[in-house]
Formats: C-alpha cells, sequence, structure tokens
C-alpha cells in the first residue's frame, strides 16, 4: 500500500465536493475491492474518501411498492431484512449468497454496484428487477447504468446514494459459482412483474452484466422454463478463463436460466 | 481430577489458548530493535541475472541493507540441500542443480529468491525493492513436465543434462515383464497426478536474531522438525556451529508438509541478522506462499495392471515422470522413490511389481512432501488400477479386492515392505456395512430419475508411517537417522513435564502425550505440560512428519516413564522398608505386594528430590528420564474409503452424497483427535480429486496465484463423514499405535475418482474433476452407466 490522504466526510454533499476537489480520488464503501488492490500497489490514490460516515446512505425502506435500500447497506443486512425479504424475497436470497460472511458484513450494495465487476450478483438483480440508481446528481435506471466490464454511467465523483428496487414476488436468482472464489461463474436474475419479463446475466459475458432478450421474448409467450429450451447464446462473447471455456459458460447460462425460470414461476 | 486413560476422547488443551487469540506464532512476536526483510523475486521462470545494481535503493528511507547471492558467497554460506541421496539405476548419485538461497547467475522459477532488502518498515523494504535494477537475460521456460527432457528444452542447471535428476527403479523387471507376457488381462491407465500447493493456514515465517556478545545466533521460525533446521543450517550451509544456533518454532499453523523444509527464506533472515546486527523478521504473505512454498504431488504415470484368468493379480508395473521443479527441496528425492514405489504392493498380494521412476527439472517452485508424500499417489495408482480391472473384467470391485487381498501376516512384499499386520477384509465389510452399498443401486436409480449420475468408489489404502529403523533408512539414502526423544521431568511436587523431539503444528500432541502420561502414572492430564520446538529445550528430535509422532514420539515417551516407573520404585522400596521386586506400581499408587502399604506417586516424587530416606550412594537423587526410541520397522495404517457422489451432468457439478472412512489405526490414544485428523485429511485429499490444482503456463508464470483461481475446499464441499474404527495391534512399537495423519489425504482422491468414473462410465476422468472437466466428459457419454 502506498501512502494516501483519507478522509471520512459527513455528507454525501460534502464527499461529492472532496471528490470534484482532489485529483485522484478513490471513493471506499466497504473495500472489498479498493483495500486489496491497495495493498498489492496495483492502485495508488492519492486521496480515498470514505463513505463510512454518512448516516444518509444507510438504511431498508420500503415506500409503497418501491423498495429503497441505502448504497452503504451490507450485504448481511440486505440478506436479513425482513422488509427485504417481504417485498423481493430473491434480492434477500441473492445477498446470501455473496462472498463469506466476513465479506457480507462489510461489502455494500451501492460499492457493488459501483464497481460492476463482471461477476459479482447484485448488477444481475439490478438489471434483472429494473432497478434504479439513484445518485448524488441523478436517478438511472439499471439499463443504462452498467455499460460495460467495471464501467457505469457514474460520472467522476458522482456518488450513487440508493437503489430503488419494484417489490416483485415472481422473482428468483441462480447461481452457479467459481468453485474457487465463489464469485458467478454464471448467475441468473429472472424476474416477471406483469408483463415485464427480465433475465439478466452475470458472471458470464466479456461486457459484463447483460439482458438475455432473446429468453426474455420466449418467455413471454409462457413463463416457464421449457420456453427456453433450444435457445442458446454465442460463445465467443462469453469470458474464457481456467475455469470455464466460453463453450461452457454459453452452455451454463442457458441450464441455469431454466432453473432460475422455473424457480421464479415456482 | 481424575486421570485420563488412553482411548478417551478428552478435548485438546490447547484449544484454549488458540480459541481466545493467545497463541503465540512466530509472527507474533516482536523483538527489540527488529527490522523487516522483503524478498525481490524473479517475475521470469528462467533468466540469467546480466546485472544487479542495488546502489539507488540502498538509499532509499529506513533501508538498513541490501544482500544478494555475492554477499552470501562472501560469507561462505553454503547452498540449501537436499538431505536423501538417491543413487539411479547406474549406480550414479542423483545430480543436484547448485541450490543457493539468494540467486547467483541464474534465477529458475517465479518467485525465485533475487535479493533481501531489509529496512526498518516493510513497507520501506518493498519500496526499496522496488527500486532495485535487475538486467534479465530471459531464457526459456521449462513448464511442461512432459517435455522438459525433450532435447529442445532449455537446461534448467546448464550441468544437468537432459534437466534428469536421476532415473531410479525398484522391484523386478524381468520377473514383471514376464508375468505380463503370459496375463490373461492387462488394465492399463494413464494417470496424472494433479500438482498442489499444501496452503497451510500460518504462512511460513522467521527471524533471526545475533547476539554479538554470545556469537549466537537464534531462529525463530514455522518448522515441523526445528533441530532438523539446525543442523542443516549448521552442518551444511554454515550459519553457525550447532551449540551456537538455537531454533525455536513456537506455535505452528499447520504444515502439511511444506514447513519441514529448510528455505531461503529462513536462512537468509538467520545470517542477515549477523551482517545487519539487528533481527530481521520475514512473515510470507499468501501470495509468497503460492510462489515459494514447495509444491506436492505432480506425477505423470502409466500404469498397468496384471491379471490371470480368475482376476488374480499376477503383476504390477509402473513409469512415472515426476516433477522436482527447479531445485531439489530438502526430501525431495525421497517422495517418488522409496515414499512412493516402496507402497505400490497397495493391500493386495502382487508377486511381481516394477517401478521405473524419473525425476526431472523444471523452471517450477520445488516440489516436495505435502501431507502423505509419495503414498497418496501410490495409493491412487493402485486403487485407481483395481477399480478400473474389476470393470473390465466385470468383476464387482469389493469381490476384486477381496480375492487379492493379502491375508497372511507378515508379508514380504516385491517392493521392500514387510507388512507387520492388517485385517484388510475387516475395514472393507465394515465399511461396505455402514456405507450401506446394498442399497447403491435403488438410491442410483433415484438419481436417475431426477436426472442425476450417481457412482461409487472405494479405495483401499495403505500407509507406512514412522519412516524406520534408521540403519534401514540410512542404507536408502536420507541423510538423518529417523527415531525420536523424550524426557520425562517429574518435578518435586509430583507434576510432569514431557520434553519431546515431536512437533505439534495442529496435531493436540500437547493432549494426546500427556494423556499418555496420566494414564501411565495415574496423575491427572492437567498435570502434565508437552514441551516441544526448541533446540534449547529438547536435546534432539527429528520433528514431525509422515504420521510418526504417535508411533515413534510416543515410544519414546513410553521409554522414558519405563525408566522414571523403575527409579521410583526403587525410592518407593525404600520408603515402603520393602524389597524392590515386591513393589507393584498401578493407578499412581506403588504398594507393597499383598499388603496394604502404600505411597503415591506425588510422595515418591517428593522424596526422589529431598532424597532424605535413601542412600545417595546407590541411588542418585531427582526423578528426570530420557530416551532415544528407534523403531523396528515401520508401521502399517490401512483401510477403506468408500465414496458416494451424484453429478449433475446439466453443468458437471459433482456432489458428494456419502463418506465412509473405516480405518485401521492399531490403538488410538485420543479418538476425537484422530477422527479430526481424517476428517482433514479426507478434506485435503477430495480437494485434489475435485478441486485443487496447481498450474503454470508456458512462460512458467504460475496462473493460479491465489485463492481466486486455486480452489480449496470447504465446509460446504464435504458431507458429514462416517467414521468407523478396525484395530489390528503394532506389535512393532510398545503401544501398538500405527499413525493417522495422513490417511485421509492418501485415500481419498482414489475413492472420489473411482466413484467419479463409476458416475460417467470412462477411466479418462482427470484431477480435479472441475465441473467444466466432468461437463465436457458427461455430455460426450452417450449412455452413463446411472441408465443401466
Amino acid at each position: 500500500m502506498f501512502a494516501f490522504t483519507y478522509h471520512r466526510p459527513s455528507s454525501v454533499r460534502k464527499a461529492a465536493a472532496l471528490a470534484a476537489s482532489v485529483a485522484d480520488g478513490k471513493l471506499l464503501a466497504g473495500g472489498h475491492t479498493l483495500i486489496p488492490t491497495l495493498k498489492q500497489r496495483l492502485a495508488a490514490p492519492g486521496d480515498v474518501i470514505d463513505l463510512g460516515g454518512i448516516p444518509d446512505l444507510a438504511g431498508i425502506e420500503l415506500r409503497g411498492r418501491t423498495l429503497s435500500i441505502g448504497a452503504m447497506t451490507r450485504h448481511a443486512e440486505v440478506a436479513a431484512s425482513p422488509v427485504v425479504k417481504e417485498a423481493v424475497p430473491a434480492l434477500a436470497y441473492l445477498a446470501g449468497l455473496i462472498g463469506d460472511p466476513a465479506v457480507r458484513n462489510r461489502g455494500t450494495i451501492g460499492g457493488s454496484i459501483a464497481n460492476n465487476d463482471p461477476s459479482a450478483d447484485y448488477p444481475a438483480a439490478c438489471l434483472g428487477l429494473g432497478a434504479t440508481i439513484i445518485t448524488s446528481q441523478r436517478r438511472i435506471e439499471a439499463d443504462d447504468f452498467f455499460t460495460g466490464l467495471f464501467e457505469t454511467a457514474l460520472e467522476p465523483g458522482e456518488i450513487i446514494t440508493r437503489i430503488a428496487f419494484p417489490a416483485v414476488k415472481k422473482a428468483a436468482y441462480v447461481k452457479f459459482a467459481n468453485p474457487a472464489s465463489r464469485y458467478a461463474m454464471v448467475g441468473v436474475f429472472a424476474a416477471k412483474r406483469t408483463a415485464d419479463i427480465r433475465v439478466a446475466v452475470t458472471g458470464a459475458s466479456q461486457s459484463g452484466v447483460f439482458r438475455w432478450t432473446e429468453a426474455e421474448e420466449a418467455l413471454k409467450k409462457r413463463f416457464a422454463g421449457r420456453s427456453l429450451d433450444g435457445l442458446s447464446l454465442p460463445a465467443d462473447d462469453m469470458i474464457s478463463d481456467l475455469h470455464g471455456s466460453g463453450e461452457y459458460r454459453a452452455h451454463l447460462v442457458g441450464v441455469i436460466a431454466q432453473r432460475a425460470v422455473e424457480a421464479a414461476a415456482g | 481430577m481424575t486421570v485420563t486413560r488412553i482411548g478417551e476422547a478428552v478435548r485438546r488443551k490447547e484449544d484454549h489458548r488458540f480459541i481466545t487469540g493467545k497463541g503465540q506464532y512466530t509472527d507474533d512476536i516482536f523483538r527489540p530493535r527488529q527490522t523487516h526483510a522483503y524478498f525481490l523475486r524473479s517475475p521470469h521462470a528462467h533468466a540469467r541475472i546480466r546485472r544487479l545494481d542495488t546502489a539507488e535503493a540502498a538509499a532509499m528511507p529506513g533501508v538498513v541493507g541490501i544482500l544478494t547471492g555475492k554477499d552470501l558467497a562472501e560469507d561462505k554460506i553454503g547452498d540449501l540441500i537436499c538431505g536423501w541421496m538417491i543413487h539411479d539405476i547406474h549406480g550414479q548419485p542423483m545430480k543436484m542443480g547448485s541450490h543457493p538461497a539468494l540467486a547467483k547467475e541464474k534465477v529458475r522459477y517465479v518467485g525465485d529468491h533475487v535479493a533481501v532488502v531489509i529496512a526498518e518498515r516493510l513497507d520501506q523494504a518493498r519500496d526499496a525493492a522496488e527500486a532495485i535494477e535487475v538486467d534479465y537475460e530471459v531464457l526459456p521456460a521449462v513448464a511442461d513436465l512432459a517435455t522438459a527432457t525433450d532435447a529442445t528444452a532449455a537446461l534448467v542447471h546448464d550441468e544437468i543434462a537432459g534437466n534428469l535428476a536421476f532415473e531410479w527403479h525398484l522391484g523386478h523387471k524381468a520377473m514383471t515383464d514376464h508375468a505380463f507376457e503370459r496375463a490373461h488381462h492387462v488394465t492399463r491407465l494413464d494417470i496424472v497426478n494433479n500438482r498442489l500447493v499444501p496452503n497451510p493456514m500460518e504462512p511460513r515465517a522467521a527471524i533471526g536474531e545475533y547476539d554479538s556478545g554470545n556469537d549466537s545466533f537464534t531462529l525463530w521460525t514455522t518448522s515441523q522438525n526445528p533441530h532438523v533446521a539446525r543442523l542443516v543450517l549448521s552442518a551444511f550451509v554454515g550459519i553457525a556451529p550447532e551449540h551456537k544456533l538455537r531454533v525455536i518454532a513456537p506455535d505452528v499453523g499447520g504444515g502439511f508438509g511444506s514447513k519441514i523444509f529448510i528455505y531461503a527464506e529462513e536462512t537468509v533472515c538467520a545470517w542477515a541478522s549477523k551482517r545487519v546486527g539487528r533481527p530481521v523478521k520475514w512473515t510470507s504473505d499468501r501470495s509468497e506462499a503460492f510462489l515459494s512454498d514447495a509444491h506436492g504431488r505432480d506425477h505423470i504415470t502409466t500404469a498397468e495392471l496384471a491379471l490371470d484368468e480368475r482376476g488374480k493379480i499376477t503383476a504390477l508395473r509402473v513409469k512415472t515422470r515426476a516433477n522436482m521443479g527447479a531445485y531439489l527441496s530438502t526430501f525431495a528425492s525421497s517422495i517418488p522413490t522409496y515414499l512412493y514405489a516402496t507402497l505400490l504392493s497397495g493391500q493386495y498380494d502382487i508377486p511381481a511389481i516394477h517401478a521405473a521412476v524419473e525425476a526431472v527439472y523444471t523452471t517450477t517452485a520445488p516440489v516436495d512432501a505435502y501431507r502423505g508424500a509419495g503414498r497418496p499417489e501410490a495409493t491412487f495408482v493402485v486403487e485407481r488400477l483395481a477399480e478400473a480391472a474389476a470393470r473390465e473384467i466385470g468383476m464387482d470391485p469389493a469381490d476384486f479386492r477381496k480375492k487379492n487381498f493379502i491375508r497372511k501376516f507378515p508379508h514380504q512384499t516385491p517392493v521392500i515392505m514387510t507388512y507387520d499386520i492388517g485385517n484388510y477384509r475387516a475395514s472393507l465389510d465394515k465399511a461396505m456395512e455402514i456405507a450401506d452399498v446394498k442399497g447403491f443401486n435403488r438410491r442410483r436409480r433415484q438419481s436417475a430419475r431426477e436426472g442425476k449420475l450417481r457412482g461409487l468408489g472405494y479405495s483401499c489404502y495403505i500407509e507406512a508411517c514412522g519412516i524406520a529403523p534408521s540403519q534401514a533408512v540410512g542404507s536408502l539414502g536420507a541423510g538423518v537417522g529417523l527415531w525420536e526423544s523424550a524426557e520425562v521431568r517429574v518435578n518435586p511436587t509430583g507434576n510432569v513435564e514431557v520434553l519431546t523431539g515431536s512437533h505439534s503444528h495442529g496435531q493436540g500432541h500437547e493432549t494426546t502425550f500427556a494423556q499418555l502420561v496420566s494414564d501411565r502414572l495415574g496423575i491427572p492430564i492437567e498435570q502434565v505440560t508437552v514441551v516441544h520446538g526448541d533446540t534449547d529445550k529438547v536435546q534432539f528430535g527429528m520433528g514431525t512428519y509422515g504420521s510418526r509422532s504417535g508411533a515413534v514420539g510416543m515410544s519414546a515417551i513410553v521409554k522414558a516413564l519405563d525408566k522414571v516407573e523403575a527409579k521410583a520404585k526403587k525410592i518407593a522400596s525404600h520408603l515402603l522398608e520393602a524389597a524392590e521386586a515386591d513393589i507393584e506400581f498401578k493407578d499412581g499408587k506403588f504398594s507393597v505386594a499383598g499388603t496394604d502399604r502404600s505411597i503415591d506417586f506425588a510422595s515418591v516424587a517428593l522424596n526422589a528430590y529431598v532424597a532424605h530416606k535413601f542412600p545417595t550412594s546407590e541411588i542418585e537423587p531427582g526423578l528426570k528420564e530420557g530416551a532415544f526410541y528407534d523403531p523396528v520397522n515401520f508401521t502399517f495404517p490401512a483401510g477403506t474409503h468408500i465414496c458416494e457422489l451424484e453429478i449433475d451432468p446439466a453443468t458437471g457439478r459433482t456432489t458428494i452424497c456419502n463418506w465412509t472412512a473405516v480405518d485401521d489405526f492399531g490403538v488410538v490414544i485420543n479418538p476425537m483427535i484422530v477422527e479430526g485428523q481424517v476428517h482433514g485429511g479426507i478434506a485435503q485429499g477430495v480437494g485434489q480429486a475435485l478441486l485443487e490444482g496447481a498450474a503454470y503456463d508456458r512462460d512458467g508464470q504460475l496462473v493460479t496465484g491465489s485463492f481466486m483461481d486455486y480452489a480449496m475446499p470447504r465446509a460446504d464441499d464435504l458431507p458429514s463423514f462416517k467414521m468407523g474404527f478396525t484395530e489390528t495391534k503394532c506389535p512393532s512399537n510398545p503401544l501398538g499405535i500405527k499413525g493417522c495423519g495422513e490417511a485421509g489425504a492418501i485415500a481419498a482422491p482414489a475413492a472420489v475418482m473411482n466413484a467419479i468414473t463409476d458416475a460417467l462410465g470412462t477411466e479418462a476422468v482427470p484431477m480435479p474433476a472441475t465441473p467444466q472437466t466432468v461437463w465436457k466428459i458427461a455430455r460426450t457419454r452417450a449412455a452413463p452407466r446411472a441408465a443401466e
């Protein structure tokens, strides 16, 4: 780790102002990507702005049919929340699959989404549920938010404050974990809210989380696993590494998507 | 306060310390004025160092010193050694490449040691290391074991032709070949025993401290055998004479073999502390551990089994190529030779065996002992062959084994070993009953209905523990004897300190050894303390590996206890005014036979030290006895493990449903600790079969260099194990103990792979059988066995 200046602002406004005023700042949420990167000397920010002291960024609440989760909410809180379990049970289930207890008690939903790791779980939920990402500046639809590997629509200095999810019961997340890292090798979030059917896939694609529109179309006829029979994705677009070739991942997306739809329809 | 008996599942005495965070590991030790070492490691698998410039780095803040191979040479510090001499098929000594603690002309694997920076703080040392200028002439890597001896391969050590450390063989070639010519059936398998990274929870660490007043060194280090480390560092590396070097291995968090060896970092910390005049501390981070801890296994083998028309094994023929890595580590040469080929008879009566082994250098981390060390590789060969042969000739795999088991003991195998005792049929029968093998077909049909493939696999393993006797291992090339020492110190108030040359790094010696003393002397276990891991306290000892602490270490304690009892009886005879021959010792009391006169152990101890009531001209005061114990034979734990698993052919994921382990460890001192040892071993064996595999790319870069890519077994990868014991007492040691530390790791890989190949209906499944690997095979199998 190289030396940096540490800040712990008390409001989103102050944090955003700080982020705008320093040349080479990094926002710190749960720190599960940033801290290891710093320790390995793969990043050398001049300033680290810790969001842990901002009360506005915490909390889970249900208003009408909208579930709002503060950006600094830990995975363990989402997994255990009776409010989340009632409004979007699949989201609580997903949060309980992230990492291990130590990770879940530090890692945050905002950090995960802002980092947009191609194997992270939360981006699949955001896209699969049609969430809205609320920032220090604006509201961004999930469909417009995840723009590529580790890339999002966030502008420099823009801070995620909350994520708004529609309350959806007919939804499920199925994760096929990498045997080593336990990140998603393929994770599929499938949801049906009246006519809106979404199938979001994480872990598999070289361009990060994506909606499998072909599958969504097929499910409009009948929301059942069988509707996906015969559908396939091109292996060329998939991540290929030590643990799985593009071909294997493309195949897994089909299998896991069927299982997710069956679980959601269940 | 009661006596703890042998056989009781008493809780571990050391756990209070460990689970309340009071363990004292090397990294927990802070010496006054200590400095921190950071090793600059080679980023290349193979390169010549054209120029090494430390001038700029040396001037950086906090830097206390930067040392290189040149400084080592200047101080006449010797190379690291391999302590087991193998003579090759031509009678020539193995070819040992030079192994300096800091590189001289060349680096030979990614992670090899180029220089050490010593600074006030670790980050300063690291900053300076990054400023060292190294001009490398990058040479071709030799990363692939299969092609490492090709004429086109670069030479890891310029002077060693063909990268061949040695060619070696064991057994009778002509007899074996003859049996194969006459065989009714031959089963042949190509086997890769995958390379593993040991990954003990505590990484390696060292603190070297030089005392200029006494011209002596102290080295705190993560060692399984501190006395052996001292011997090597003194006699071969030349850090200091033995009486001027104290090695302390305090609490050590797991070793699995990887902390037997004498490594570059520990050596450098000791030596450098004199150079810089301050204590030098180094703690490996996990990335360094992946790169520089000695790895395990890594064999390519062709194995054949010859059968007669009734399914009786007539011969076994094995050709193995073993990866040694870039240098011969401390015991590397013994692993694929005397610890491997000598176990190729398994539990079977095999008239002829021949094993040919090539030990090969590559530009990868050194490979040495890892839990089981050669014996898991042997069991894997034998048990995969047994299962495949039974299937090929249409015989039930359990019946095939029963037909071929050794039944009479002692049994001389064609590969050196004389098995003293065993009952292989008993453990197989018991395991089959616990595993409900009878109900397997029903469970398999149920799985098939759910679209899953279910398989069952046996592993009837054998291991050889407590390598001995010293004379025999010496004749096979060992540089040391493999006895053990013990000292029993009875204090005047009757409590006892046991000093042992065995080292505990997770095995629970502080409990089992104390349990033995409690049982024998009739004193509460709380009144016994076990002391180990310090060359200034324990006179000498060979350390802990090869499941030897029970069979050898405890036998030494028994010998010392015998002497304590004999002397105490003499003293008691004076106190009770009776003839020594009439004194009986039982349940902590010395009594005069046939009378009600008695005296307890503590009173005898007190009298031994006050020495008021016996003639010191006949009996010396005090009650302290030492013993050295050299076993007469190896011990041969054996048993049967049965793995039942289910494969999801759509994803390739394998789930272990049932695991049965029936082991014959001879007499068990503490069944809870023994079961724990087996559990851990199975986890590591399942890890090898399903998850773990160290991989280098063509350029010799370690691609599985972190837990992101190297899959360690976790609790949810495993079922709850069903355990059972059978017992044949070991005849060659006083307690009848055989050893249990490695059994799980030895048995498990074959059990898993026999079950997977059963489920998939093909023998060609490599380890680790990851989901992708299994999926690829499952989708090409038109009619898997589950559909039968």
